[in-house]
């Protein structure tokens, strides 16, 4: 495992997101069509703790949808490849910094679709900024907590199902404590009373990332 | 058989948990007042008791206000559970809250905490002639609390569950590394004996838990994090269970199931230990509620909690043991069968 072949992995991954441009559109149109199916049935939502739950919900489901592809779209082959080139660890680790990523960025989406189209007026009050940081601290975590549930899923041969039914109970205490998070922000609690869930979050990443970097190699080989 | 004595040793300690447990009779309480209102002058109430001994005990009875006393002026007993008293309050008490005490021979001293409002309140009144009894009462009964009342048996039924869970989890915890270490397929089946049984413990922390909540709290479910927590865990080694149904092939269903149950195992330790601080918990024992070790000031009821636990830490380890015996010996069919 070395910091290059990370960056090195890093790289790959986004050539091959870009040669499939399709994954991106399929991200993206997954969340906007959910956001406009709870607008046809809500319009404006101005009571802020449905406004704020039926946001998690939405980027619960967005990222069931874009992680359970993370280690699909390795064929056999492929991965036999790979596998010969990189160290395991490496591999997750590029994959779980990659998904981050793709899920700080589409939490920043979400909630742009979300605000546009269910409305923003829960966070006239609100710390911006303070919840704007929930938002990405929770999609981040939920891409670092369902990493290596993708991968178990994906290696047992049974797709989105399989994951949702394995990473559900695992999110759920995470996904408590950011709507948590994020209803006090949207209230307009600051920094000093946001804070602990936030590190309390950060605590979880850490675990997560270390217990997938100890398992991720008896995952890999076969 | 070599090593059954630890079967034995349950099976008496689960014995003595049922039949200490559910015979011994709760303490003496005052549970009741027919008034929750006193004012200056003459005041004539009805107290009601909970095994309590008032016809036989000849009672004191006497009300406390920031530690001054008004003695009754007049007692009498209607049965063991009922007495009527009077008392002349004077004008100047100063707590807004006044208590019910009493005293008898049989019972000790009783209180109800909180009794009733008090009106005309001052700095203080001069105490008048009112020696108490405070003798304690001799002999072993669980504390009666309020609310709890005589669900607080439950204490020995309900936690050690989830002891026995825990218990249980470590061990296909610790089963689930050896498969990694050795792909040791005997240790995958010692993982899933482990998980069965301790599935089977959870369910029963949940029924006595809900039966529980539904007595106190009014409700079988409530969104509390301690309640979150035992969802959460059920619903993983449930999750657990469908991953390995779902692989046919039995060492990568092994390898596999043993990486989710490390992850699962490790993150859910973390949520039990962090999430019930922060949020409140009307759960006995978090967020300010007392545990139930703070009413035990004489200790009957460590006297029977302790066994429980030991008792259903054993019985569940046995279960273990028989659930492990049937997989062996299926395995073993089975081969004779393919042969």
């Amino acid at each position: 495992m070395r910091p290059a072949e990370i960056a090195h992995l890093l790289k790959l991954e986004w050539q091959l997101d870009r040669r499939q441009k399709h994954a991106w559109g399929s991200m993206a149109l997954y969340v906007v069509s959910t956001i406009y199916i709870c607008y046809q049935g809500v319009r404006h939502l101005a009571d802020i703790p449905i406004w704020n739950a039926l946001f998690w919900i939405i980027l619960l489901f967005a990222a069931f949808n874009a992680l359970g592809r993370s280690f699909q779209r390795e064929d056999q082959g492929r991965q036999l490849y790979l596998y010969t080139l990189a160290s395991p660890r490496s591999v997750v680790l590029a994959r779980t910094i990659y998904n981050a990523l793709t899920m700080a960025a589409l939490s920043l989406i979400s909630l742009l679709a979300y605000v546009l189209f269910i409305g923003s007026s829960p966070m006239d009050h609100a710390q911006v900024f303070t919840f704007i940081l929930v938002v990405m601290a929770g999609g981040i975590g939920f891409a670092l907590v369902l990493t290596l549930i993708s991968a178990l899923a994906a290696r047992a041969g049974n797709g989105i199902g399989l994951m949702a039914i394995l990473g559900f109970p695992i999110v759920l205490p995470m996904l408590l404590s950011v709507m948590k998070a994020s209803k006090l922000a949207l209230d307009g609690m600051g920094w000093d009373v946001t804070g602990k869930y936030v590190l309390w979050l950060l605590l979880i990443d850490a675990i997560t990332v270390a217990l997938a970097w100890l398992l991720f190699p008896y995952l890999w080989r076969d | 058989m070599k090593g059954w004595w630890w079967k034995g040793f349950a099976v008496v300690l689960l014995l003595y948990t049922v039949i200490v447990g559910l015979r011994t009779p709760l303490g003496p309480a005052l549970v009741h007042t027919s008034i929750t209102r006193i004012a200056p002058g003459e005041v004539s109430l009805e107290a009601t008791g909970y095994n309590t001994h008032f016809t036989t005990g000849t009672p004191q009875v006497w009300l406390e206000n920031d530690g001054q006393r008004i003695c009754a002026s007049q007692v009498k007993a209607l049965s063991d559970a009922t007495l009527k008293a009077s008392f002349i309050v004077p004008l100047g008490l100063r707590n807004p809250m006044t208590s019910l005490r009493s005293w008898d021979a049989l019972d000790g001293p009783l209180v109800l905490h909180e009794a009733f409002f008090t009106e005309g309140r001052g700095t203080g009144i001069a105490e008048g002639n009112c020696a108490v009894n405070e003798t304690p009462r001799s002999g072993f009964a669980f504390p009666d609390r309020a609310i709890l009342n005589e669900t607080i048996r439950n204490l020995f039924f309900h936690v050690p569950m989830w002891f026995t869970m825990m218990v249980l989890m470590t061990i296909a915890f610790v089963q689930s590394l050896r498969v990694l270490r050795t792909s040791d397929l005997d240790a995958d089946r010692m993982a899933l004996a482990a998980v069965h049984a301790s599935l089977l413990f959870a369910s029963l922390g949940l029924i006595t838990g809900a039966t529980w909540a539904r007595a106190t709290w009014g409700d079988w479910w409530t969104t509390d994090p301690k309640l979150n927590g035992a969802a959460v865990t059920v619903l993983i080694y449930a999750a657990y269970l469908i991953l390995r149904g779902s692989i046919p092939d039995g060492h990568k269903r092994a390898r596999l199931a043993a990486i989710y149950n490390i992850f699962a195992y490790v993150l859910m330790l973390v949520f039990i230990m962090v999430l019930p601080r922060l949020t409140d918990s009307l759960h006995p024992g978090n967020g300010g509620n007392p545990a139930f070790s703070s009413y035990d000031l004489d200790s009957t009821l460590r006297a029977v909690f302790y066994p429980a636990v030991t008792g259903w830490v054993l019985l569940g380890v046995w279960v273990y043991t028989l659930n492990l015996r049937v997989a062996r010996l299926k395995e073993l069919s089975d081969e004779a069968n393919d042969g």
